[in-house]
């Protein structure tokens, strides 16, 4: 019986920045200092921002938060890939990659507050708002990037997930479908080791999570997920693919050094000792060596881009705040549908009379009719 | 001017003119574009648009949800689910994603899908092809649910569900795809959603059906010695409460006749509006005439499952004693 081999694979790792600080020339971003600084201050802000946002939730002020303490490398590298015509989907943790896009920081404290305003997808804006069911939203990624094809546009679309929502369904049924419809998607998988509690060995067999581009025919490529160089020039490689109908699926190396959200205690699943090898694995850390060694920063530059971060961030709460001071509860009812339709009008009419006014709970006298 | 059509060729005329219509309305699902679809609904639309009208693998979950991206940068899509009882595998998407697109982003992205798919018994099919759970998707707020019951109102709603801006879930009864013709109006036809229809005016009792059941509570109002007000729901989400309770205040009665589980069915939702509504006009309970609380049986035994002439006519009957 004949036997032999009909296909084989590899899987890339790209690390272009690495752990000590060093630069690997040739694969290294052609970024200006400017762009450098502007990667390194949006890496600062997105770190002091999820930590804010731990510290908003302990005092109430915000609902169950997910951040993303260590991941910054991944998120802004890969957001800052985009072009303003790409579009972005992203799943509940990317605070990080809408700061990237430019999301003012008040939009998105006002999710985390529990407000849709926070979801509103701003004229000109292609960033979706975060989907929070596991893995459901990489389809959504692939019917932008086909529909981007279909439309002649020059855009493409990213959509993030994480390593637990590779064993989604959707994930497989997305990869499969951006191959089919050679749709403009790039697919960045930020594998932070858990699926809150479930460590990533247990999450899948697959000795990568890039090989699942393979069983879709698109490419897989891994990036050490805390070297913001190696994202960026990756991502920026896809996205390039991406545009002539190759999708790609990247697989972000990195760590959640934070919780899983602010519901969860991690110390119940991992070790402080993986806890601390991961910390001198920093993004920021790192890339700080490198910019500081290449002249770009010194401490004086690092003080007043950290001044500026306190100031945004304020601002931004502040902002914020104001805003929920201001929630109309009566307008859950004005977006379910396109037009608010008359026996929702009504249940609004009747929300706002209270519950002793004449028309109960809205849906008597005529109120589910056209 | 009209043609005599049977229902899946008016759904297929529909989505012909609503492509001519529209750029924007992209077609697509398993076997829709080579094969026409398994019931043809879609034959031919793949040659005059092989842009806008594809084939697509079996991912009930991916079909709807590229649906939500295809809608974000402005497309309209129409895709189709072979048959109802595997959407399921897509109920995610639809109630966490198509429905709540509008509200999640307050207004600022939208969801113009038109969910089509073949739905209910009657035809013999394999396990899964038979259910209608119509009334687990008419308790998602956001969505709306539409099941035509004949040609000319099924061009007409199809239309208007593609042209309208909230994802409609369009239910096709596969027992009628074929079953009989009609006069169906040629061109722009569109019969509004959330408009009930009266079938045919009557004075003792009304019964309210949709989709395949309209044929046989028409059968059974037929053999009924009572005057009988028919009336076709036909927009399930949103229910034209005015027209069925209307017609309660006049004839004291009423019964719902559906082919879905009795428990927690839309009937219950139609005695319910009626009790809120028109309760001192009744002069008996609202009967429902429904399909049993059990899963929908293979097909040895579907019969024996569907409600036909004889229960109908037994539900007026108790409807009218009583």
């Amino acid at each position: 019986m004949p036997r032999e081999t009909v296909a084989e694979f590899t899987v890339d790792h790209v690390q272009v920045l690495d752990r000590e600080g060093t630069v690997d020339t040739d694969l290294e971003p052609d970024l200006g200092e400017e762009r450098l600084e502007e990667l390194y201050r949006l890496m600062k802000l997105a770190r002091r921002f999820e930590e804010r946002a731990i510290a908003l939730q302990r005092r109430g002020e915000i609902g169950t938060y997910a951040p993303a303490i260590g991941q910054e490398a991944a998120q802004i590298g890969s957001a800052s890939a985009l072009a303003a015509e790409d579009w972005m989907t992203t799943s509940f943790r990317e605070s990080a990659a809408y700061l990237a896009r430019g999301t003012p920081i008040d939009r998105l404290l006002c999710y985390a507050m529990g407000m849709e305003e926070g979801a509103e997808v701003p004229e000109g804006s292609r960033s979706m708002p975060p989907s929070i069911a596991v893995g459901s939203q990489a389809l959504h990624g692939v019917g932008i990037g086909w529909g981007q094809a279909m439309l002649g546009e020059e855009g493409a679309s990213l959509v993030y997930f994480g390593d637990g929502a590779t064993s989604e369904g959707d994930v497989y049924e997305a990869l499969n479908l951006a191959g089919v419809y050679d749709a403009r998607t790039v697919f960045f998988c930020q594998n932070n080791q858990y699926a809150i509690s479930v460590p990533r060995e247990e999450q899948s067999r697959a000795e990568t999570l890039a090989q699942k581009a393979i069983a879709a025919g698109i490419e897989g490529i891994q990036v050490d997920g805390n070297d913001v160089l190696g994202v960026y020039a990756v991502t920026r490689a896809a996205l390039a693919r991406a545009r002539e109908g190759r999708p790609t699926l990247v697989e972000a190396i990195t760590y959640r050094r934070s919780m899983h959200t602010t519901a969860d205690d991690p110390s119940v699943y991992r070790e402080p000792e993986e806890e601390r090898d991961w910390e001198a694995y920093d993004p920021i850390d790192r890339f700080e060596t490198y910019l500081r060694e290449r002249g770009v920063l010194d401490d004086e530059l690092i003080a007043a881009i950290e001044e500026r971060v306190e100031a945004d961030l304020e601002e931004g709460i502040e902002r914020a705040m104001d805003e929920r001071d201001s929630v109309d509860p009566a307008e859950m009812f004005d977006y379910a549908y396109a037009d608010l339709p008359p026996w929702v009008e009504r249940q609004r009419e009747a929300f706002e009379e209270g519950p002793g006014g004449a028309s109960g709970d809205g849906t008597s006298a005529g109120g589910h009719g056209e | 001017m009209a043609s005599n059509r049977t229902l899946v060729e008016a759904v297929r005329e529909a989505l012909s003119e609503e492509l001519a219509r529209d750029d924007s309305v992209v077609v697509y699902g398993q076997d829709v574009a080579v094969d026409g679809g398994v019931f043809r609904a879609t034959q031919g639309l793949a040659e005059t648009y092989p842009e806008r009208v594809y084939d697509a693998p079996v991912a009930e979950s991916g079909i709807v949800g590229l649906g939500v991206g295809l809608a974000a940068v402005g497309l309209r899509p129409v895709p189709e689910i072979q048959f109802s009882g595997f959407a399921f595998q897509a109920f995610h998407q639809i109630q966490q994603h198509v429905a709540r697109l509008h509200s999640r982003t307050r207004g600022t992205l939208s969801c113009p899908m038109t969910l089509r798919t073949p739905y209910g018994g009657g035809i013999r099919a394999l396990e899964h092809h038979s259910e209608s759970y119509e009334a687990g998707y008419a308790h998602i707020p956001g969505l709306k649910v539409v099941i035509p019951s004949g040609p000319a109102d099924a061009k007409g709603l199809l239309a208007s569900a593609i042209r309208d801006p909230d994802p409609v879930l369009f239910l096709e009864p596969m027992r009628i795809y074929r079953a009989f013709r009609e006069e169906v109006p040629e061109g722009d036809h569109l019969v509004p959603i959330g408009e009930a229809r009266v079938v045919d005016p009557g004075e003792d009792v009304t019964v309210v059906a949709w989709g395949a059941m309209l044929r046989e509570a028409r059968r059974a109002a037929g053999a009924v010695d009572a005057s009988v007000e028919l009336i076709d729901a036909r927009s399930i989400s949103p229910l034209d409460t005015e027209t069925i309770t209307d017609s309660v205040r006049k004839t004291g009665r009423c019964v719902v006749v559906h082919e879905a589980p009795r428990s927690g069915g839309m009937g219950a939702e139609v005695a319910a509006r009626i009790g809120e509504e028109a309760f001192f006009y009744l002069e008996a309970p609202v009967e429902r005439v429904a399909g049993y609380d059990v899963p929908y049986p293979l097909f040895a035994r579907e019969e024996a499952y569907l409600p036909d002439r004889e229960r109908i006519l037994a539900g007026i009957e108790r409807a009218i004693e009583t």
